[in-house]
């Protein structure tokens, strides 16, 4: 087997951060799965909003950055991105991103920017019932929803 | 106000995030901050115990701030309180706090720690999971150590609820990929691999994603996971769409827990069991059918859930590269994405095709679509997708197709992104390189890049032409009729100047019979580009000049003229001016016989690895180049260009402007070490300089140590700068020589270029030349490694009296040395009296931390300072006579260490710096040596004779010198020799 094949497979599906800005370039959401220090983070965070709002719809939703790649998708005014390896599996973080926002919207009933400002220490609860130390942790939207259903059933 | 945040949220979190929302300038919102911080503190600090929904919500607003951008620094202790509250809802954001605002404050982590394992022995699933996401998120040593030891023990429990399974087995992978150390396997390993038969498919999908972890670091121990994970990928595979409830996605069965099973088989080879083996490849096929059924449903989602699988299946049957079958179908499937309408699907098609095409399986298959590839390199408009084009192109790429897939390269090179072209520029001089059937091809391309993109094409590519027309006689006079023609242009790329005056000037004689191409033509044209030229491209020039007097004597007044004047007899760059003074020096001094001798053609450069390939490997990061050009098995790329072939031990490419332009070729460093063949042995002998060259004529001193030096830009060389005296550690600080040292240094006595040392980090290569009592070393230090070097320093150091004796300088070199990377370091040496010992050279540096440290005895030997002298017989038989006192005599009779082969013997005579006097010993079997050692205090002369006697395979030497230490040491050198 050739060597660039075994590095492949010595990556796993592996988060490095997941990423909710705006067009005008506000965080919504940020949530790192790799040590980075603050200002490598706002460094980040800069970058990756110059990388992804400047590609129009006919692009592909995944751009190299760095040495990884953002797979990334617009809904409305948001993008939401997710740092992997450039070897990763794309299409499977881009379902990932989809059915993640399912599940928002089901949670906050066709959930808007807003919901994700005034409620954001709930949507940490969101994601770490979705994502958990960078990789997928469930992936069912009804066990998801029924999850968050019973935590906000509780004082 | 959101539907979910009624009658639950924190009211006044609420209307302070409204607050802020209506500021309308960033003062107005710090002082809004400013404000609420100050009421917080208050609060915090007020007499009145809060109520835990007051505490939740402050401890809120803080983490809002903080997330804002603001610095907190107050609050911790509040958050951690939250942790021990009873209630979800405190409990969750005292988490929340603490994940997002780690602070290693030892005793808030022994707080939080402890309110974590109440949590975690709570028998509460959600307390639990809120515990597990906390160590998950912080993923510190401490919680390593305090809690690495129960979670397998949490996880592996029959009594968990689902959900904290999932939770504690990615807690535990977060744990073990920061510290392995601290996770111990035990009996908990064999039952997690068992978690793939588990029923709920969320913890089947968490502990997938443990397990592949796991099985990276030990793969024999986790074997077993195999056959569980085909019979599951079997299971999900052959579901039908609405079978898995839940788990359905779009009418996709599992998507996720598919592609994570695939990627966890891609850690093994294929299977060994013949059933499992059946079972996969079926699954593996059946992926490849669905593929071309119909698809359930129009939206992007389904086939987006559908394709991620079949990428990583596809995936999966390259790693294993084993079913010709599967590949050839995966190919075919990948062939059709590339027309696909959705961009996503050509970019992961062009992607993945480019691991199909080293294949050898499905190589030809992939060459197929090379039409459909070019178009896209032509028409796409996301660049990310050209890219992917190019490197297919690239990878697909064999004698067949090359021309094709060069032309195209070429073509799109004209409007290539900025951010590209680099890239374009050394894939096409390699594919140029690697697949040319005929040179002239290869030199049109190169000069084609230079024409297109001349900014992008860096010194390795246009290095690389050079040392390819110098190695091979049928292409340069081809190469210097396109050259020619090439800068006939009126705006042309200033590299291409660089490689039109170095082939002019060496090979300007082979169309000079053209009067289209004479030789004064040939110097206009050259001298017209010459005064818009940057500095290092005026110094190749001013060589090409003086080849052209060697070259064309009927140039030799122009040139003369060129040199002469002021602009470049006193020109301000000191390089210029140099060789302004050399050239027109070496012209008008040296007869016709030297100048041909000096200014001889180049050799042919010893064949290394493709300074290009390093360069693109080390773009493109290790697995690309590996994956892109190690991995070609195509056999038929051996035969040819042989030489362009990577070779994977040698790393160290030295720069080649070191032998570029020297007036003179010496071998480079690299090159291996002198075998007992006697051609060898001569054209190193021949190549060092005085020695072999004594007739050069009184040029000044400085001329002469210059001329050796590397004209590269970057070393604007020692006559002017002060070179920093060798900083002497004392002899105490600095380890003996290595037990090799002194083998290394007697093989660097007759001769004077050579590899001194080289072990698995560093090759040190030295070229070294001397002339009278004055020399100048330099030493070549290779990086062979792909690690930077740190604090690399180099110092020489006199051991005894030696600093009397002789005088070191050296330069200071760079203190880090790049991966694969090479520095020079200069040696300026004076003899100043006759010495016994060598210098010795001590290397010491940093590698990944470690310090290393080396001592070496330096080349630095007495018959270095040699002149030879030739006399007559009747002359060198009076001074033996001289010299007939005991103790000037010094003599040893001992055996040959190597064939006694009497060219060998010769040239060894003449490296060790003595002249050769024929016809002076009645026997002409023996060998008759006189020279003079230069000292800047004294003159020592020396007489040398040796006998061989090829029947007792003896030798006997004889030294007489003026001084008796001399002649001893002199006679033990040389007789190690033989």
């Amino acid at each position: 087997m050739g060597q660039g094949k075994c590095c492949k497979a010595g990556e796993g599906l592996e988060i490095r951060f997941i990423l909710i800005q705006n067009r005008a370039g506000k965080t919504r959401l940020a949530k790192w799965y790799m040590q980075f220090d603050d200002d490598e983070k706002q460094k980040l965070i800069e970058e990756v909003h110059a990388v992804v709002t400047v590609r129009d719809a006919k692009h592909t939703n995944f751009v190299e950055f760095r040495n990884f790649k953002i797979i990334y998708r617009r809904y409305a005014g948001l993008y939401f991105c997710i740092c992997v390896d450039v070897n990763d599996n794309n299409l499977a973080y881009l379902e990932a991103i989809h059915n993640f926002v399912e599940v928002l919207n089901e949670y906050f009933h066709n959930v808007c920017e807003l919901d994700l400002v005034f409620n954001f220490y709930k949507v940490y609860t969101v994601v770490d019932e979705m994502f958990l130390a960078g990789e997928i942790r469930e992936t069912s939207q009804t066990k998801v929803l029924k999850q968050l259903l019973m935590l906000q059933s509780l004082e | 106000m959101p539907a979910v945040s009624k009658g639950d949220g924190m009211r006044g979190l609420a209307v302070f995030i409204s607050d802020i929302r209506n500021c309308k300038s960033k003062e107005a919102e710090i002082k809004r901050i400013n404000k609420e911080l100050a009421n917080i503190r208050s609060k915090f600090k007020g007499d009145k115990a809060l109520d835990g929904y007051s505490k939740k919500k402050y401890v809120c607003k803080l983490l809002f701030i903080f997330l804002l951008g603001h610095d907190i620094d107050f609050g911790h202790m509040e958050a951690v309180n939250l942790l021990s509250s009873n209630k979800y809802t405190e409990k969750q954001i005292g988490y929340l706090f603490i994940s997002v605002l780690v602070n290693s404050n030892s005793e808030l982590i022994r707080l939080i720690n402890n309110a974590i394992k109440n949590d975690l022995a709570s028998r509460n699933p959600t307390f639990m999971c809120l515990a597990l996401h906390c160590i998950a998120n912080v993923g510190s040593r401490e919680m390593g150590e305090a809690f690495a030891a129960d979670i397998p023990r949490i996880l592996v429990a029959g009594d968990s609820m689902d959900s904290v399974k999932q939770s504690a087995a990615l807690c535990l992978l977060r744990l073990y990929k920061a510290s392995p150390d601290l996770v111990p396997m035990g009996e908990w390993t064999a039952r997690v691999v068992h978690l793939l038969n588990d029923q709920h498919m969320g913890v089947v999908t968490a502990a997938v994603s443990l397990i592949t972890c796991l099985c990276k670091k030990n793969p024999d121990d986790f074997k077993t996971c195999i056959s569980l994970a085909v019979s599951r990928l079997s299971r999900i595979v052959s579901s039908a769409s609405t079978d898995l409830q839940d788990y359905t996605y779009y009418f996709v069965p599992a998507p996720w827990l598919s592609v994570k099973l695939l990627r966890l088989l891609q850690c093994y080879p294929p299977p060994e069991d013949a059933a499992v083996k059946g079972r996969l490849v079926e699954c593996l096929e059946t992926v490849l059918n669905k593929a071309q059924e119909p698809p359930k449903s129009k939206k992007v989602q389904h086939s987006n859930a559908k394709n991620a699988i079949l990428f990583e299946t596809i995936s999966l049957i390259i790693h294993y590269d084993s079913e010709p079958n599967l590949l050839v179908r995966a190919c075919n499937q990948l062939g059709q994405f590339l027309q696909h309408r959705e961009t996503n699907l050509r970019y992961l098609a062009l992607e993945s095709m480019c691991t199909l095409a080293s294949s050898e399986f499905s190589h030809e298959a992939v060459k197929t679509h090379i039409d459909t590839v070019i178009n896209a390199l032509k028409t796409e408009r996301d660049v990310s997708v050209r890219q992917r084009a190019a490197d297919l192109l690239y990878a697909m790429c064999d004698r067949s197709n090359a021309k094709q897939i060069v032309s195209e390269m070429l073509r799109y090179l004209e409007t290539a992104d900025y951010a590209i072209r680099e890239e374009i520029v050394l894939k096409v001089a390699i594919l140029a390189e690697k697949y040319a059937v005929d040179y002239s091809w290869y030199v049109d391309t190169i000069l084609n890049l230079i024409r297109i993109a001349g900014d992008y094409v860096s010194e390795e590519v246009w290095y690389r032409v050079l040392q390819i027309v110098t190695n091979r006689d049928d292409v340069q006079g081809y190469a210097a009729k396109t050259v020619f023609e090439a800068l006939q242009a009126p705006a042309c790329h200033e590299n291409m100047v660089k490689v039109g005056g170095y082939i002019l000037g060496e090979f300007g004689n082979l169309i000079a019979g053209d009067p289209r191409s004479s030789p004064p033509v040939q110097f206009s044209l050259l001298h017209s580009k010459f005064h818009l030229c940057s500095v290092a491209t005026r110094a190749l020039l001013l060589s090409t000049y003086i080849k052209f007097i060697n070259l064309f004597p009927e140039t030799k007044a122009t040139i003369q003229g060129v040199l002469r004047a002021g602009s470049q007899l006193r020109n301000a760059d000191v390089e210029l001016q140099q060789r302004a003074v050399e050239y027109l020096t070496l012209s008008s001094v040296a007869s016709t016989d030297v100048l041909a001798t000096v200014l001889e053609e180049m050799p042919p450069f010893p064949e290394r690895e493709s300074s290009i390939l390093a360069k693109l490997k080390r773009k493109k990061g290790p697995g690309a180049g590996s994956a892109l050009d190690d991995g070609r098995r195509d056999p038929s790329s051996n035969d040819v260009n042989g030489g362009v072939e990577p070779t994977p031990s040698t790393v160290s490419t030295p720069s080649p402007s070191a032998d570029l332009l020297g007036l003179r070729a010496a071998p480079p460093p690299a090159a291996p070490p002198a075998t007992s063949g006697a051609g060898n042995l001569l054209v190193d002998v021949f190549s060092d300089g005085p020695a072999a060259q004594p007739s050069l004529g009184p040029t000044p001193e400085e001329a002469f140590l210059s001329e050796l030096e590397p004209p590269a830009p970057e070393s604007p060389m020692a006559l002017l700068a002060d070179p920093a005296p060798a900083a002497d550690p004392g002899p105490e600080d600095i380890g003996p020589p290595i037990p090799e040292a002194d083998e290394l240094l007697n093989k660097f006595v007759c001769k004077n270029n050579g590899v001194l040392f080289e072990n698995q980090l560093l090759q040190i290569g030295v070229k070294s030349e001397f002339r009278q009592n004055l020399g100048r070393m330099y030493l070549f230090y290779g990086n062979k490694t792909s690690v930077q070097f740190q604090n690399f320093s180099p110092t020489v150091v006199h051991p005894g009296d030696l600093q009397t004796q002789l005088a070191v300088q050296t330069k200071r070199v760079a203190a880090q040395v790049d991966g694969g990377a090479q520095v020079q370091q200069v040696l300026n040496i004076e003899c100043l009296r006759d010495f016994l010992t060598p210098p010795l050279l001590s290397v010491r540096f940093r590698y990944g931390g470690a310090p290393q440290s080396l001592t070496l005895k330096l080349p630095v030997t007495i018959n270095k300072f040699f002149q030879p002298t030739e006399m007559a017989a009747q002359d060198f038989f009076q001074r033996w006579k001289q010299l007939s006192l005991p103790q000037q005599e010094a003599q040893k009779i001992f055996k040959a260490n190597h064939p006694m082969d009497a060219e060998v013997t010769k040239a060894k005579l003449l490296g060790f710096g003595s002249a050769l006097l024929d016809n002076v010993d009645p026997n002409p079997e023996n060998f008759v040596g006189a020279g003079i050692i230069q000292t800047k205090a004294l003159q020592v002369g020396c007489l040398l004779r040796l006998e061989p006697n090829a029947q007792a395979q003896m030798y006997r030497l004889t030294l007489r010198t003026s001084k008796e230490p001399v002649s001893r040491h002199l006679c033990e050198l040389l007789a190690q020799q033989f």
